[in-house]
């Protein structure tokens, strides 16, 4: 198996990302319309420049006719995208290939989600009819399975690492708190979550990412001519894709202390952009915490900690705005809320910002001195059987 | 050719719910009763039970599958379709067995088991009901749920536990208790009326059945008498002038048609060899059958007991045990219903479905499920045998509580199971109390309903503590 990788051919030259919220006076199209217009002002460019759109929604609306409409666009290519929870890093990912290959020189990558209009709690997913045998439980629980799993593989008290998820929340909401794009802009202290009411497992709501309606967009360029739209662009270091087998919970051997899928997607992009060291060689990174233990695992699956050594590195605040390696910077799903389309492209709207050094002052990077490189990763799925993307972005074209 | 027909073999389902009967006074007012009665668990229905039953019964038998298999339920969980099909399915018979219901009445599910044991073949006869009253009437605590099968044939298809001596029929028409096509519960005539109606069918019937078999009541050596019309079939187990077994209308309650067969397993579960038992069913007349145990039966009990299933239970509270039976409609949580299951896939994969037959590698050993075409491992495609993994046992590796998905009775407890010899799955637990459960639990499969969308019920397989 190859994966070479597009190492700084291609760059993000612009990026709008609409604030997340229940936003019951927006429709889907509003949404995409406003981070279509702040991408494009973003780049300097009008949307006679965009040569071809990715459209990433998960389940919102189908086609690239529905995006094609809201805009206006005028006989242009536009790729509907769905890859689960990973479908706007998907709508990008593919956007850079299409501009690597040389078919176009200004693609967009677009997501969005109306999660708002279903009137349920939650997010739902599409039925696609079975034989009625699928699981039917909810990712909470899903991803509730893991905490007693590292409880007992790594011998941590399990009200301790009850008490570790809840401040992986608690630094969350600490950094939501702190953005105006954020649905959640209220700090949360972990004791105050412990003692919430157990919906999943251990987990409670505030163990959970929000559910908010929301879109975000890039522009993306050749790398040679990215400085012909913006002085700061950012490079692909690295682009990296796993969809899991579902052997994990097929195979005795997973033991939900893991997502491989992830570690996989991990692994493969610090090859192709030549990393050693992620946690000293990143400025900061965004990740999927659509639930506390996820976090926990990533930093483990990501190279962030060592195994066994998650939850002491979260005690101990290493992944805090202030911390030697900060993670979710903007607030995170746990902020944010998972509009599903649009979560990838806002992940990467933050480190957008914080890389150029446009994240406001209570919440930039102190690791920007030494360090140019962010990671952005993002899952969908369950524990056994998921999806994941990791991409890594620079400010310096090696 | 002078072959004897009886008992092949037989089992029994009581679910693992009761409810304390004193529990209806606490909530409703009134007086208290004593004892409990069996209840169904929300994801059983008629049919569930019956598969339950039927396992059992096979589970003890070595031979042949049965010929036929014949389903006897007032409370079908469907009409138009046949039921005993998903029992067929799930207990993986062969096309060619034959799978009928005898539905319609009380009286249908003691004739199904008197032409087993008159006809030709061996056929798996199985009776299941679910007494649902209105509350505080009578058989809202005097009602029961079980179900049980009697596998009948001769004694040339393997030893027989009890032999069929022969029997009698009194048929009579009159209108003691009626139930209309769409309504959960029955209504009754007075109650006086039903016994001078019952008791002379009865005597009729005994008497012609003893003179059937040249058997004296003295030759009896205890006798089951059952009937939904409880002072009549007091009256009428008093004139036999035989003993009369526990009616377990204490610990079960009254579960109709499969009361008979139910009663019949309890005394097979005890019966010495050579014993006459006489098996005496009120239904809109009298059906009375003799049988004689064998030296055979106790090496062919099946196992657990009827007695033993009645220790392995829990309470559930009255409220809840109304909104199982719809009787209370509860909030369920703001999430999307289930969508009803695809007919067409549902057929592609019957053996997962219904017999939860997975696949194993051929060449790695690794049991799959669901079934795969392709292994985890070895990279093969199509070299899997079939995994039929309904009777393993498994051991929680871990699980969750998950208060937020759709359930009819949530929260939904959800484990993932390593089974003995190899497979993993992530599946719903029943049965269980959400605060026992514990890692390294052990665990086996029963066939529930996991939901009903469009009317369509959805079976499957989930696991539930072992030694119920």
């Amino acid at each position: 198996m190859a994966s070479h990788g597009i190492l700084d051919r291609v760059a993000i030259v612009g990026m709008g990302c609409t604030p997340f919220r229940e936003h019951w006076d927006k429709s889907l199209d509003d949404l995409l319309i406003d981070a279509h217009g702040l991408a494009l002002d973003s780049a300097g460019i009008g949307k006679d420049d965009v040569d071809a759109y990715w459209y990433g929604t998960s389940q919102s609306s189908a086609s690239g006719i529905s995006l094609a409409t809201p805009l206006r666009l005028d006989n242009r290519p536009v790729t509907r995208v769905e890859n689960y929870c990973v479908t706007g890093s998907e709508a990008l990912r593919q956007a850079c290939y299409a501009v690597a290959s040389g078919a176009y020189d200004v693609a967009v990558a677009i997501g969005g989600e109306k999660v708002k209009d279903s009137g349920y709690q939650g997010l739902n997913a599409f039925p696609i009819p079975t034989d009625g045998t699928n699981r039917t439980l909810t990712a909470a629980a899903m991803f509730s399975l893991m905490l007693p799993a590292y409880a007992e593989r790594y011998g941590v008290d399990e009200e301790r690492l009850r008490y570790v998820v809840a401040k992986i929340a608690e630094k969350n909401h600490f950094n939501g708190a702190r953005n105006d794009l954020a649905q959640f802009r209220r700090e949360m202290s972990a004791e105050a979550i412990c003692d919430m009411a157990a919906v999943a497992g251990r987990l409670s709501v505030f163990d959970c990412a929000g559910v908010a309606d929301g879109a975000a967009a890039a522009v993306v360029v050749a790398a040679d001519r990215a400085t012909d739209y913006t002085d700061a662009p950012l490079y692909v270091k690295a682009l990296s894709l796993v969809a899991g087998d579902g052997s994990g919970l097929v195979d005795p051997a997973f033991d939900f202390t893991t997502l491989p899928e992830c570690a996989a997607a991990a692994t493969d992009a610090y090859t192709q952009a030549g990393i050693t060291d992620p946690r000293t060689e990143l400025a900061m990174a965004e990740v999927h915490d659509c639930f506390t233990p996820t976090e926990l695992v990533l930093m483990e699956d990501l190279g962030f900690s060592g195994r066994g050594e998650g939850w002491s590195d979260v005690l101990e605040g290493r992944f805090a705005i202030d911390g030697d390696m900060p993670v979710n910077t903007d607030g995170g799903l746990k902020s944010f809320g998972h509009p599903v389309g649009a979560s990838g492209l806002r992940m990467h709207y933050e480190a957008w910002l914080q890389l150029r050094g446009e994240a406001p002052a209570e919440r930039s990077v102190a690791t920007l001195d030494t360090r140019s490189r962010a990671l952005v990763h993002n899952l969908g799925g369950y524990p056994g059987e998921m999806v994941s993307f990791v991409g890594i972005w620079g400010t310096e074209k090696g | 050719m002078n072959t004897t027909r009886g008992i092949l073999a037989y089992g029994a389902h009581v679910p693992y719910w009761r409810l304390d009967r004193s529990e209806i006074a606490s909530v409703m007012g009134g007086t208290a009763d004593g004892g409990h009665r069996a209840v169904a668990s929300f994801d059983e229905d008629t049919t569930t039970m019956g598969v339950a039953a039927a396992r059992r019964a096979l589970a003890t038998t070595s031979g042949p599958a049965p010929d036929a298999l014949w389903f006897s339920t007032v409370a079908p969980a469907y009409l138009d379709k046949t039921n005993a099909t998903v029992v067929h399915a799930a207990l993986r018979l062969d096309t060619s067995i034959p799978a009928l219901d005898f539905g319609g009445a009380q009286r249908s599910a003691v004739g199904a088991l008197r032409a087993g044991l008159t006809g030709p073949g061996r056929t798996l006869v199985v009776a299941s009901d679910i007494r649902i009253g209105l509350p505080t009437g009578p058989e809202d605590g005097g009602g029961g749920d079980a179900a049980a099968a009697i596998l009948t044939g001769s004694s040339d298809d393997g030893p027989l536990l009890a032999e069929y001596l022969g029997g009698a029929t009194a048929t009579g028409e009159f209108t003691d208790r009626w139930r209309t096509p769409g309504s959960a519960h029955s209504r009754t005539w007075e109650d006086r009326f039903g016994e001078q109606a019952y008791v002379p069918l009865v005597r009729r019937a005994w008497a012609d059945a003893l003179a059937a078999t040249g058997l004296t009541a003295a030759d009896v050596t205890v006798a089951v008498v059952t009937g939904l019309h409880d002072r009549a079939t007091k009256k009428a187990a008093a004139g036999l002038g035989v003993a009369v077994t526990d009616d377990r209308s204490a610990t079960v309650g009254n579960a109709g048609a499969a009361h008979p067969a139910l009663l019949l397993a309890d005394v097979l579960d005890g019966a010495e060899a050579g014993a006459v038992v006489a098996l005496v069913v009120l239904a809109d007349g009298c059906e009375v059958l003799l049988f004689r145990t064998t030296d055979a039966l106790p090496a062919g009990r099946p196992a657990p007991s009827v007695a033993a299933q009645l220790e392995d239970r829990a309470d559930v509270a009255y409220a809840r045990y109304l909104s199982w039976r719809g009787l209370l409609e509860v909030q369920p949580p703001n999430r999307p219903e289930p969508n009803r299951p695809s007919s067409s896939a549902a057929l592609r994969r019957t053996d997962w479905k219904h017999g939860f037959v997975g696949a194993t590698d051929r060449m790695t050993g690794i049991t799959h499920l669901p079934p795969s075409r392709v292994g985890i491992a070895g990279g093969q495609v199509d070299d899997m045998d079939q995994a039929p993994m309904a009777d393993a046992i498994g051991t929680i590796a871990t699980f969750t509580v998950d208060h937020l998905v759709y359930s009819q009775s949530p929260p939904v407890v959800f484990a993932v199971v390593d089974f003995d010899g190899g497979g993993r799955m992530p599946i719903e637990l029943t049965d269980v109390d959400t605060a026992m459960v514990a890692i390294g639990d052990r665990v086996e499969m029963t066939f529930r309903r996991m939901f009903t969308a469009d009317g369509l019920h959805n079976y499957f397989w989930k696991a539930r503590p072992t030694g119920g």
